[in-house]
């Protein structure tokens, strides 16, 4: 029973989505404790790319063996294979001793890049965007939020999510949410249950496309991944993905300037929206909302397979 | 069907009390007895009291409301409840209670008497189990709008998500606009007005009650069907939509009114062949 969230504001308006999100997601988190995620869109440079990516997880590091000899390499290894490649990298943080943030330019082919990087035995890249910059990690919100410094994050959409690991284990890999590999930008967090997720993964490996864990969320951001790389805008994506997927789901995909919900035919996981002129909000319980607007506000739920997109800008 | 005295073989309302295997006493507005419980509280109307919920917490506000209730207060207002869940549950006690705002999940669930009215929106299954009393809803309400009720009247000015009406065994539940898929799933007993539009599978399974829709329905469930408005019915929604200062937005007389088809009444067959002809 996960709890997911969005919030897009609209008009080109930029806000802390940072602490927005925090707040949101801290109060669903009696949906699910485990692991918390963010992604939030910023302006970002012109012709840079944001990498976030892990080189170990949360319980390697309290308990492996020589772990802490092997994320020095294995961080050695990603700056050695970002050269090779000629990816310039301009800046470089330590969100954690296993999870950096860094800034770099690069002209070639991206895919290859990331893929040439993830080969490195360990290492996951969250995300690769030009103002996305996904975060998980596990516990609380608060306790992510104060872990990577989010508080103060500036930008104009957001999507989180709190997991109850029911399909899959609590690691980071398994937390939300995914990042639509090799797409800089896009990004998915989902409440639900996949019913025909080894069939629709099967197809998509056929395709080329890589699994990182085996979480039934992240096929929806392959999916959409897929079909926006087959002409698909992402309305057409997302509606297309009701009659596809099986299960029961309500899910938000957000992209470098664009956020959208959908839900399943059963309309079986909740999702209450708030939209005014400004600013649009989507959570799972209207407590979220609520905790950004305590005056009061109208709000409704979506109704079965319905799919809505809006734009930033 | 037919004749002058409706039974309840007949389709939908009927004046029929039951007899036979299925005897059983029903609630009563005549008998004294079904109105107070032995431990309820002696609550006077007129004496009113309100609090701010804001920085309260769930169980906080509603221990708050039965100290009141115990003080002697009738009218009792809640301010900022600020969509925190299972807000006013449990009352079985005749008592005025206003939310200013809005509710989450499982507001006033297993209530039996109080008058509830409710400013904002409600969240999912809002009044489930109710066993008598009134839930009036000024906003929009979530998914599973009065599941299992039994009694009482749950009204809904705004639209309601899916499945209002789950497991229906009595009462009348009224939504002014629109509703969900799957809405009077399983219906057992009782009457559901909606103004609005109906969404897919209306009626999904229901073994009895009636479903009316003023609006369009995207499509019926499973042995549900379309059965013919009487007199009765349209001088039962006229007085009980008038209560309520609600209207049909076409007139009473377009309203359409279903019913269990009873196709998947098998209960006597062990190895049933019509059910396999629905199914």
């Amino acid at each position: 029973m996960c709890g997911i969230a969005g919030l897009i504001w609209k008009g080109g308006v930029t806000s802390d989505i940072g602490s927005e999100m925090t707040q949101m997601l801290q109060a669903l988190k009696h949906r699910g404790p485990d692991s918390t995620g963010f992604a939030l869109y910023g302006k970002g440079e012109e012709g840079v790319y944001v990498l976030r990516f892990k080189v170990a997880e949360q319980e390697d590091m309290a308990s492996g063996f020589d772990i802490h000899r092997q994320v020095i390499e294995r961080k050695a290894a990603v700056d050695t294979r970002l050269e090779e490649m000629g990816a310039d990298v301009t800046a470089r943080e330590d969100a954690t001793e296993y999870a950096y943030r860094y800034h770099f330019k690069f002209g070639g082919d991206l895919k290859r890049l990331i893929d040439y990087i993830e080969d490195i035995d360990g290492v996951e890249i969250l995300s690769v965007g030009k103002g996305l910059e996904l975060i998980k990690d596990l516990g609380d919100a608060s306790v992510v939020s104060g872990q990577y410094g989010l508080e103060g994050f500036v930008g104009t959409h957001a999507i989180g999510h709190t997991r109850m690991a029911t399909e899959s284990d609590v690691d980071i890999r398994s937390a939300h949410p995914y990042w639509a590999y090799p797409f800089n930008d896009v990004s998915v967090v989902h409440n639900g249950q996949l019913t025909n997720y080894w069939t629709n993964r099967r197809d998509l490996e056929r395709r080329g496309h890589r699994f990182m864990s085996n979480c039934d969320s992240e096929l929806i951001a392959v999916y959409v991944a897929d079909r926006i790389d087959r002409g698909d805008n992402l309305e057409a994506a997302m509606t297309r993905s009701i009659d596809e997927l099986d299960g029961v789901f309500t899910y938000l995909v957000a992209t470098s300037d664009q956020l959208g919900m959908a839900k399943d035919v059963m309309a079986a996981k909740p999702m209450v929206l708030y939209e005014s002129d400004e600013f649009v909000g989507l959570a799972s319980e209207e407590v979220a909302i609520r905790s950004i607007f305590p005056r009061e506000i109208d709000t409704w739920d979506p109704y079965q397979g319905e799919v809505k997109v809006w734009a930033a800008a | 069907m037919g004749g002058s005295v409706s039974t309840s073989h007949d389709m939908g309302l009927h004046e029929e009390q039951l007899r036979g295997r299925t005897q059983q006493v029903f609630f009563s507005a005549a008998e004294d007895e079904n109105f107070v419980y032995p431990w309820s509280y002696e609550v006077d109307y007129d004496k009113a009291a309100d609090f701010d919920a804001a920085d309260l917490s769930i169980e906080q506000i509603n221990v708050k409301i039965r100290e009141l209730m115990q003080s002697g207060h009738g009218s009792i207002t809640v301010k900022n409840p600020r969509a925190k869940h299972s807000l006013g549950v449990g009352i079985l006690n005749r008592l005025n209670l206003t939310f200013e705002g809005s509710l989450g999940y499982f507001g006033c669930g297993l209530i039996d008497g109080p008058n509830v009215r409710i400013t904002g929106r409600v969240g999912w299954s809002c009044a489930e189990n109710m066993m008598a009393g009134t839930v009036v809803i000024e906003k929009n309400a979530g998914s599973l709008f009065g599941a299992a009720i039994r009694g009482g009247d749950l009204v809904c000015k705004g639209q309601a998500g899916a499945r209002v009406g789950i497991d229906q065994k009595g009462g009348t539940i009224i939504v002014g606009e629109s509703v969900g898929a799957f809405t009077g799933f399983m219906m057992q007993r009782g009457r559901m007005i909606i103004l609005g539009d109906a969404g897919d599978n209306l009626g999904d399974s229901m073994y009895d009650g009636t479903i009316y829709v003023a609006g369009k329905i995207s499509s019926l469930g499973v042995d549900c069907v379309e059965t013919e408005l009487t007199d009765l019915d349209q001088r039962y929604l006229k007085a009980k939509l008038d209560q309520y200062g609600m209207e049909a937005p076409n007139g009473i007389d377009k309203i359409v009114k279903l019913t269990s088809g009873k196709q998947l009444w098998n209960y006597d067959n062990l190895e049933p062949t019509e059910k396999k002809l629905v199914l």
